[in-house]
């Protein structure tokens, strides 16, 4: 796949929201036009001064990164804007706070990012060492010498062996193989894991491995500058006063894998970070969830609202320095501030913005990031999404999205490797009209087969693969009775392919298959006794019940997507001429001949049947109940394949998405436009039924529209349909002119399966949905085909364990099981969101009520931008007082326990109505954020402006005043709260209990006689504490403060639940209820498997190594063999 | 991509199973039932309709006289000479006559009241030195710059103590003289120490240091008197010398800066040893006799003598009891309409069942 890219450094490490995923130092060279190697020559390279093979992906060394992190710190919104108040502060004309207010909390998230970054970046320093100091083994002086990865220069030539990892990017120079042919895997560069060939020019291949002949090689390569084409390679090799051509044929890029060839070596034409590996990491496009858009435009819309009281204030502050102030500063003959009221009020404008800044509140991303963070661990710690079998823990890669995983609103999955297994098992044949594969127990009845039924016991054949299992004995029996007819069939299987045999000791066969599925039927032959043991391009050689017997191979007729079939001529010892022919169904049964005669042997359309097997691609685990749960939870799952039709219908059957009590299965396979708009028109007016035709026929789209987006419409439709649609029919319905139709009948079916599609169009339907729907959407798949739609939805899941790395490496979260997905979605998905939500709404209601005091202070202090509390309380509310109990309630808040989210999936819906945050909400908790501010400003203003303390002395100081709100305060969030956590564990306990604590611990400290008598000016509320908390008056109007600001809270949600419960309140009270009871037994829903099995037949969709075995060239054999015997036209 | 784990086997990469990894902690998840929130609403409101019935009374048995003499009686000519910060120095006294209709009885207090006076504004709070106040000597000699612009005199001399708060110290002095029918006048003997808080007088006010043969004048040495002051810092009270410098009790009230622009500060507690002052304050003619200093005119205050007798929760305070009735009231309406709404409306609760 083209700009796929496999990130080795990502192995070892994280993603981390803000952090480039490669940092790319830019060492090129300035506009490197051609790029100039000569082989051996290190003094002539070098002038070009070419990248050596280092790689740097870390991104500071220890005296970089102070300056460099935090330049780049500093480059994000908040913690400017956080500076361009620190330095306002810093003026002492409009300094309202002191300058530690700001730069305590700023220095703590700047830490706290920097510690992470530098976490980070240490991981990537250790995985540079890793893959830098590989081996590798390089000519130098004419002699193989170790030499570590990044010691390779470009212009070097270096020997690489079997299963070795390529250092950089070479041009292959000779290899052990005849023709200089070699063997590479390519699945960490594009997740492809078939082998591909790779063959060097014949006048290099003739240097074999000669190491002075090598030596001696003065070749010069003149080719393109690097960049990130992984197909596409130019170059010029001169040597001797002669130019060979260069193209990708030839190269070897860094990140494959050399395989099946015994060595080779190569030239270094591109290292390090100029190899096309490299030059495809470039900056990871990061997602961010709809919540951070959302946050983001909030904390403008702060922005502005600050600004506008800032604006009321400062005229506030100008009509009041006309009217009093000015008499005032007259009086007190202050005269630098007796000048002018409005240059007054522009000074307080910018105090109020220093004092009122904590609106916008500056822990919220920091906070955010650690919610997520642990999210993200506690995904990676569930056990629940553990595979034992594979030893393979879920994943969360990314650590951004968490919340979105509540808000999922359509999946789209890849079929093989992702809802089945990708392993094909030969599990029942049909030869000569018996069917052999099904067990049946003493009285004749069909025995389910399960892990513990008996296997056949195959001992009588010494070259059988342990790992085939087949449960009905009944074969082996007419193997050993030499059944011509089975034979035969076997036989077949064992000659009509295009594998490699590879045998590395005696009897120990592997077979390269190019597909599972014909690996799957030759494996079931040699285990049924006719083993394929080796071939050459003229014969093939098999082992039948022991016995050696040579075919002459006459020609291989290779399968392709349009004759889906693939057939073998062969010659038997006996002098026969055989046609063997294995395919679809479909194809086959035409060219079966009508009578019964015997086997022909021309190329004729008459076929004789030898019998049909049944391959099976197991489905995953709970397949079928995952998917039937996430239906439930409103999650509409499409599949997207490159299987066929048939096959995909079949799973679609199998896993229950397609029944056959459906109304109607809408099958769109138009070849044209025009025929792929009526089907949809059909299926859509079917859909909507006959009254609904004036909006749906005609082009009255801006009707159809209005239709799609009413959901409730949607729903009302009680019939179940479905959609399969055909790749080329959705290359036309994806069209302008199409999609919005195909978006509406699409949404208007249960299940909708796109066959047959590119793994471009993937990302197309993703995209699609994306910009329709505005939903969020969900990609998940095992293959490098899945990557660009795992890297265009929403989120991505890679299917982990599996040989190809690609999807995972794309992926934001990775798991071994598609039944995993569940989990993840409807539990860590919906508490994300869940928690993310309430976190938001009290962060925002916290921080205004808590700066919003200041404004209602400035009616009262002559709009002079005086602060209401303590200077310290300021500087620690939001980071010590009042963090820990919001956090640990965004960390461990349940409102319904994991098996009552399992159990009732519509609890999901929430989310993907947006419910929990949105605007609406947000206005909801700031208004009682302001209400709460006014509250607590004036029910202690009426009660001290005439108070006086119980032994006389004045209490209506500012001091006191100030420890009264600010106590009032902490005691009323911390109520609230406790109001808003579901789910109190020890930790919760430990916090909010523990936050007062401190809270009256630091300010006890604050207020003592110690620390004043240390730093008088810094700590002038010396003993306020002490006099203020020790009476009864400052605790009445505490206690009533709290209770006029929790009681009305307190009474909404209980109206509310009481006269509109939704979903998660029932849940709730039912699981206090069970509780109560006592714990009940969990009734499993079993999904029933009520669909008609329908004949599978999954093949082979590429093409196989024919050619290349008729042509010889893989072969080892010297001899010249010429004989093709090519039936193709 | 296990390879790289130490050990192998299905196992080897479990997840522990620990209740915090797996989020099974142990948990209480409280909720909002009828059973708890109903009764809830009706016991606050019951507390609050108690507590705020206690408060009323109580404050119904306290008494508080206010009365304002910044122009009053003899005090208008006064007044109008305090128009001018020129005749600041010209000594004024003048007298107010007023009535108690009812024995304050038990601990008398007095206070000074100021409307219109903004201690609360930012740069006036800010205009003090602190680290001056509790005598060191470095910011006896060098004030903090926020005292600026009241840090130094036009001579250059350190002013001590420094900053508009000390500058603008309150400086009338009230003797009130008790007139019974029989035509001789008491004076009404008042504490005026002990008037401040303990800490302030003890650690935040303290006196640069001075031993016997180093006076507080001497200790003060270099320094100025603020500018609307008529004495220095250290001969603020001519009877009491413990009084004088940083730790006057009147300066340290007056430091302690109100909240809101009307504000009142004690001035100092009847002395009911002796005289018809053992019960407290009787009714009766009074008369208040001020050496009128504080200038109000300026800026449209007022001044006034306060007399205030003290309660549990301090003086008579009519918000509070008001404050917590209503709130009794409010949620008793409130617990009404939630059992309402719960009984007939919600149908007990049957909203909730699926």
């Amino acid at each position: 796949m083209d700009g796929a890219c496999f990130r080795e450094t990502l192995r070892t490490r994280r993603r981390w929201p803000d952090v480039m995923a490669i940092w790319k130092k830019d060492i090129r060279i300035a506009l490197e036009e051609e790029r100039h190697v000569r082989a051996n020559d290190r003094d002539y390279n070098e002038r070009f001064s070419y990248a050596d093979n280092r790689i740097k992906t870390a991104k500071y060394n220890v005296f970089t990164f102070l300056p460099i992190n935090l330049f780049e710190q500093f480059q994000r919104f908040a913690n400017a804007y956080f500076l361009v108040l620190l330095i306002l502060q810093l003026i002492p004309e409009i300094s309202s706070l002191s300058w530690f207010t700001t730069i305590v909390p700023l220095v703590l998230v700047l830490a706290i990012t920097a510690v992470k970054d530098a976490t980070d970046d240490y991981f990537r320093h250790k995985s540079d060492q890793q893959v830098n100091t590989r081996q590798s083994q390089v000519l130098i002086k004419g002699k193989l010498q170790n030499e570590k990865w990044m010691n390779v220069r470009v212009g070097d030539i270096i020997k690489l062996e079997n299963n070795q990892f390529v250092a950089a990017d070479l041009l292959l120079l000779s290899s052990s193989e005849p023709y200089g042919l070699c063997y590479i895997e390519t699945a960490e560069l594009d997740g492809e894991t078939n082998l591909k060939v790779r063959q060097a020019l014949t006048v290099t291949s003739d240097l074999g491995d000669d190491v002075a002949k090598l030596a001696d090689f003065s070749g010069e390569v003149i080719c393109e500058p690097p960049n990130n084409k992984l197909d596409k390679f130019t170059g010029t090799l001169c040597w001797k006063d002669n130019k060979y051509s260069l193209d990708n044929e030839k190269m070897l890029l860094r990140g494959c894998v050399l395989r099946n060839t015994e060595w080779c070596f190569g030239l270094v034409i591109f290292a390090g970070l100029q190899t096309k590996l490299m030059q495809n990491c470039g900056r990871t496009k990061f997602k961010r969830t709809s919540i951070d858009k959302l946050m983001n435009t909030l904390v403008l819309w702060i922005f502005g609202f600050l600004i506008c009281m800032g604006i009321i204030l400062a005229i506030g502050n100008t009509i009041w320095e006309q009217k009093v102030g000015s008499d005032f500063w007259e009086y007190l003959q202050w005269k630098e501030l007796t000048i002018n009221a409005v240059f007054s009020g522009f000074l307080t404008f910018w105090s109020y913005i220093i004092i009122l800044n904590t609106v916008v509140p500056i822990s919220l991303y920091v906070s955010v990031e650690v919610l997520r963070l642990g999210h993200s661990y506690f995904i990676n710690w569930d056990r629940r999404m553990y595979y034992s079998r594979k030893a393979t823990p879920a994943e969360a890669r990314t650590t951004t999205l968490n919340e979105e995983l509540g808000q999922v609103e359509f999946i789209f999955s890849d079929k093989t490797g992702t809802l089945t297994q990708n392993i094909m098992v030969f599990n029942k044949c049909s030869i000569n009209g018996k069917t052999y594969g099904d067990v049946y127990d003493e009285f004749g009845h069909k025995v389910d087969i399960t892990e513990k039924t008996p296997c056949v016991d195959f001992s009588f054949n010494p070259l059988m693969d342990r790992k085939f299992r087949f449960h009905d004995s009944s074969l082996v029996e007419a193997i050993k009775l030499e059944e011509p007819l089975v034979q035969e069939f076997f036989r077949l299987l064992a000659l009509c392919h295009t594998i490699m045999p590879e045998e590395r000791n005696e009897g120990e066969l592997v077979y390269q298959a190019q597909s599972p599925d014909e690996g799957a039927l030759v494996t079931a032959a040699r285990n049924f006794g006719f083993v394929f043991r080796s071939r050459t391009p003229e014969t093939i050689t098999l082992y039948e019940m022991g016995q050696a017997v040579t075919y002459q191979l006459l020609a291989i007729l290779d399968f392709n997507n349009v004759r889906k079939r693939m057939s073998v001529i062969v010659r038997n010892p006996k002098g026969q001429l055989k046609l063997y022919s294995k395919g679809a169904d479909t194809i086959l049964f035409d060219r079966l001949d009508p009578s019964n005669e015997e086997l022909m042997f021309t190329t004729s359309e008459h076929l004789n049947l030898l019998g049909a097997t049944a391959i099976e691609d197991k489905l995953q685990e709970g397949v079928p109940e995952t998917i039937a749960c996430l239906t439930l939870a409103n999650i509409k799952i499409w599949v997207l394949t490159g299987d066929k039709l048939e096959t995909a219908m079949n799973i679609g059957y199998s896993c229950n998405m397609l029944r056959d009590d459906m109304n109607t299965v809408f099958i769109i396979s138009g070849h044209t436009m025009l025929e792929v708009q009526q089907e949809l028109r059909t299926a859509k007016e079917k859909i909507m039924g006959p009254s609904k035709d004036k909006f749906s026929s005609g082009l009255d789209m801006e009707k159809t529209e209005l239709y799609s987006s009413d959901s409730v419409f949607e729903e009302t439709i009680i019939a179940e349909y479905a959609l399969i649609i055909n790749g080329h029919s959705l290359a036309h319905a994806l069209e302008a002119d199409l999609e919005q139709i195909l978006v509406d009948v699409a949404c208007l079916c249960k299940t909708v399966i796109c066959c047959r599609v590119t793994p471009l169009q993937k990302a197309l339907v993703v995209e699609l949905i994306k910009r329709h729907k505005r939903a969020v959407t969900l990609a998940i798949g095992d293959g490098a085909n899945d990557v660009s739609m795992i890297k265009t939805a929403h989120i991505g899941v890679g299917i982990s364990g599996q040989e190809g790395m690609q999807a995972v490496l794309a992926s934001d979260y990775s798991f071994a099981q598609f039944r995993y997905l569940q989990r993840l979605l409807l539990v860590h998905g919906r508490w994300s969101y869940h928690r993310m939500c309430n976190f938001l709404c009290y962060f925002f209601y916290k921080n205004f009520a808590f700066t919003l005091v200041h404004f209602w202070y400035g009616f009262l202090c002559g709009f002079s931008a005086q602060t209401v509390y303590d200077q310290w309380f300021i500087t620690l509310f939001n980071i010590v007082y009042t963090s820990l109990p919001v956090l640990a309630m965004g960390l461990f808040d349940q409102d319904v326990n994991e098996q009552y989210s399992l159990r009732f999936p519509n609890l999901y819906r929430p989310g993907q109505l947006n419910q929990l945050f949105n605007k609406r909400k947000f206005f909801t908790c700031t208004l009682q954020g302001v209400c709460t501010s006014f509250i607590l400003f004036f029910i202690p203003y009426g009660a001290f402006m005439t108070a006086v303390r119980d032994d006389g002395a004045h209490i209506s100081d500012q001091q006191t005043f100030a420890v009264t709100i600010a106590t009032s305060l902490v005691i009323v969030v911390s109520v609230q709260i406790g109001l808003d956590t579901n789910y109190w564990t020890a930790v919760n306990h430990f916090f909010i209990w523990g936050s007062l604590a401190v809270y009256f611990a630091i300010l006890f400290a604050m207020h003592s006689d110690g620390i004043f008598t240390i730093f008088p000016n810094q700590f002038p509320f010396i003993g306020t504490a002490r006099n203020s908390l020790n009476q009864k008056i400052v605790w009445l109007v505490i206690l009533l403060t709290t209770v006029v600001c929790i009681m009305p809270m307190v009474a909404v949600r209980f109206i509310k639940a009481d006269l509109y419960p939704t979903q998660t309140d029932k849940v709730r009270l039912l699981q206090q209820a069970t509780r109560k009871q006592g714990p009940q037994e969990q009734n499993l829903r079993r999904v029933r498997r009520t669909s008609s099995r329908r004949s599978a037949y999954a093949f082979a969709h590429q093409q196989g190594y024919g050619e290349l075995i008729t042509s010889g060239k893989n072969m080892k054999k010297e001899e010249e063999l010429a004989l093709v015997f090519n039936m193709r036209k | 991509m296990g390879k790289k784990q130490a050990g192998t086997g299905p196992l080897s990469r479990r997840p522990d199973n620990s209740a915090f990894k797996q989020q099974r902690l142990p948990a209480w998840s409280p909720s909002l039932t009828p059973q708890t929130v109903l009764p809830t609403f009706y016991i606050l409101s019951l507390v609050c309709l108690l507590l705020g019935i206690w408060l009323l009374i109580t404050v119904e048995y306290t008494y508080e006289l206010k009365v304002d003499y910044t122009d009053a009686g003899t005090c208008e000519q006064c007044f109008n000479l305090r128009k001018h910060a020129i005749d600041s120095s010209t000594p004024c006294k003048c007298t107010v006559s007023f009535h108690v209709p009812k024995t304050f009885p038990g601990d008398v207090f007095f206070y000074y009241g100021l409307r219109n006076f903004h201690q609360n504004l930012r740069r006036y709070m800010d205009s003090r030195d602190d680290a001056q106040m509790v005598g060191r000597k470095n910011n006896l000699k060098a004030p903090s710059s926020y005292c600026a612009p009241f840090d130094y005199d036009a001579n250059g001399k350190p002013i001590a103590p420094c900053g508009a708060v000390a500058n603008s110290m309150f400086n009338d002095s009230l003797t009130v003289m008790y007139n019974p029918t029989d035509g001789s006048k008491i004076q009404v003997p008042l504490y005026r120490k002990g008037i401040a808080w303990y800490t302030d007088k003890n650690v935040k006010f303290r006196n640069p240091p001075t031993n016997n043969t180093f006076s507080l004048q001497q200790a003060f040495e270099g320094t100025t008197r603020p500018l609307y002051w008529q004495r220095p810092v250290y001969e603020l009270d001519d009877i009491d010398s413990n009084n004088n410098g940083f730790i006057n009790d009147d300066l340290i009230v007056w430091m302690r800066e109100a909240a809101f622009p009307n504000f009142k500060k004690l001035y100092g507690v009847l002395n009911r040893a002796q005289g018809p002052f053992t019960e407290g304050l009787p009714a009766g003619n009074y008369t208040l006799s001020i050496n009128y200093n504080f200038p109000v005119e300026p800026f449209r205050g007022r001044k006034e003598l306060v007399i205030s007798m003290v309660t549990w929760f301090g003086g008579q305070n009519y918000f509070l009891p008001i404050a917590y009735l209503v709130t009794s009231g409010l949620i008793l309406v409130t617990a009404v309409v939630l059992t309402t709404v719960f009984v007939k409306v919600g149908k007990k609760g049957k909203n909730m069942e699926e």
